[in-house]
């Protein structure tokens, strides 16, 4: 099952500059995996080793924050990840 | 070769190059512009190896490698992280913010580094900084939380990490607003070492622990020999010895003995450096009066001098944090500091006479001399 996941700027270095990739997943945990296989190191900036949300991270199904790696995803879901700014 | 000066700052790191009487400097970078860099390290087993503890302000932290003196860099394929919380004890469920120390292993075992984090955590590395791994016996140790009770307001740093050159398995750390703390077997077990020093904010003056130790430096050529400088004074302890001595006693007293570095003198273990920071009232931390200063002491800490020729006469107010002051191990010394309003000064000299040689960076955290 394919997705469209929209990388948030800070996290182009890991996809070679692309704002948008395509991945594999049917809950977030299966598509954040899919990444990291493609992208290795990526998930690590998003999700910490408790496999919690990084503070300043957000993710989103859609139009639908998902605040567990538990959420589900569909076929021609988009997911979200965006970074939350903050300060200077 | 004359060596590189690396500065990290808030926002990406940025490289010094000086010409071979170190009086002309030349600003590279920055590299990772926007990143927070917390420390960059040599590896002195392989001079062309560094390590870099980096950041983003929304992303988990890092480490950086790079094989060729900082032209190239690679992240580390399992940068630090917390063992993985069981379902039972979520109130240790840590979880790394930034790494903020980084320390080559011993000489013997190439490859081997250790790093510090915030919440405060120990971890290693054996193959160079690619995969890292926590350690245990700190990490979860029953004692740690009490240890890393308290923190600063930016966090519990783990900094300090030295490694005793004539034993791989002598490790000693230091936790802002936790103490010093020592291992014996590798860091399978840790016990505070604290005696002696000041912890006026504590209920308990005497407690073992939750002492606020700013920077701990063990010297190379005498590694009995550890400074520190805390939160409340500058110590010195001679081991076997297990109780600091007040040494910052000596400085002036209008000036006092609060400050975040003190750097060692690359042989001579009775000449160190610090700069003294405003401790008083709510902590401003800056240089006394707006008057930078460095202090050096040339008898293990009995007497002090000033040396403040070339920096700014007034209306100066430096902040200059614990990674942010450094030497080098040039025949004449030179001294080098990085302030968070983003300044660079140098001393080729052991500190006689101070120059600016770089302006207008962002708010510096590290200052550190690849040779």
């Amino acid at each position: 099952m394919s997705c469209v996941v929209r990388i948030a700027s800070p996290l182009r270095s890991y996809t070679a500059g692309a704002s948008s990739v395509a991945a594999e997943g049917a809950t977030l945990e299966e598509v954040l995996a899919h990444l990291e296989r493609r992208f290795a190191g990526i998930r690590f900036r998003m999700i910490d080793e408790q496999d919690h949300i990084r503070p300043h991270m957000r993710l989103f199904v859609n139009t639908t924050e998902a605040c567990e790696l538990s959420a589900s995803v569909h076929p021609g879901d988009t997911v979200h990840v965006i970074c939350a700014l903050s300060g200077g | 070769m004359a060596g590189t000066l690396w500065v990290g700052t808030r926002k990406g790191a940025f490289a010094l190059h000086p010409d071979a009487r170190r009086r002309g400097w030349r600003l590279s970078g920055p590299q990772f512009l926007g990143h927070i860099i917390h420390h960059i390290v040599q590896d002195p087993r392989e001079p062309k190896a560094l390590l870099m503890a980096a950041k983003t302000g929304h992303l988990g932290p890092t480490v950086y490698r790079s094989a060729d003196r900082g032209r190239t860099w690679r992240e580390a394929a399992q940068p630090p992280a917390f063992r993985k919380a069981e379902g039972h004890e979520p109130s240790e469920a840590l979880a790394v913010q930034r790494v903020f120390w980084l320390t080559p292993g011993h000489a013997t075992e190439p490859g081997s580094w250790y790093a510090g984090s915030s919440p405060a955590g120990l971890f290693r590395s054996d193959d160079a900084g690619d995969h890292w791994q926590p350690v245990a016996g700190f990490n979860d140790h029953p004692m740690r939380p009490k240890w890393a009770a308290f923190g600063t307001p930016d966090g519990a740093f783990l900094h300090s990490i030295l490694v005793d050159p004539r034993d791989p398995k002598h490790l000693y750390l230091a936790i802002s607003v936790g103490g010093v703390f020592e291992s014996t077997d590798g860091g399978a077990q840790w016990t505070p070492l604290n005696e002696g020093c000041a912890a006026d904010f504590l209920p308990d003056p005497t407690a073992a622990f939750g002492h606020d130790p700013h920077c701990l430096v063990l010297h190379p050529a005498a590694p009995e020999r550890l400074y520190q400088q805390n939160h409340c004074g500058i110590y010195r302890l001679d081991r076997p010895a297990r109780r600091w001595a007040r040494i910052g006693t000596a400085m002036p007293k209008k000036v006092g003995d609060v400050g975040f570095p003190i750097v060692l003198h690359p042989s001579d273990p009775d000449t160190a450096w610090v700069l003294p920071m405003d401790g008083g009232t709510v902590w401003p931390r800056t240089s006394i009066g707006g008057r930078p200063a460095v202090y050096r002491t040339q008898d293990g800490g009995r007497s002090w001098q000033r040396l403040a020729r070339g920096l700014p006469a007034r209306q100066a107010w430096f902040t200059v944090l614990r990674q942010a002051m450094c030497a080098d191990r040039q025949p004449r010394t030179g001294l080098y500091f990085g302030t968070t309003g983003g300044d660079v000064w140098a001393s080729s000299n052991a500190g006689e006479r101070w120059g600016c040689i770089a302006r207008h960076l962002p708010e510096i955290y590290s200052v550190t001399y690849a040779h």
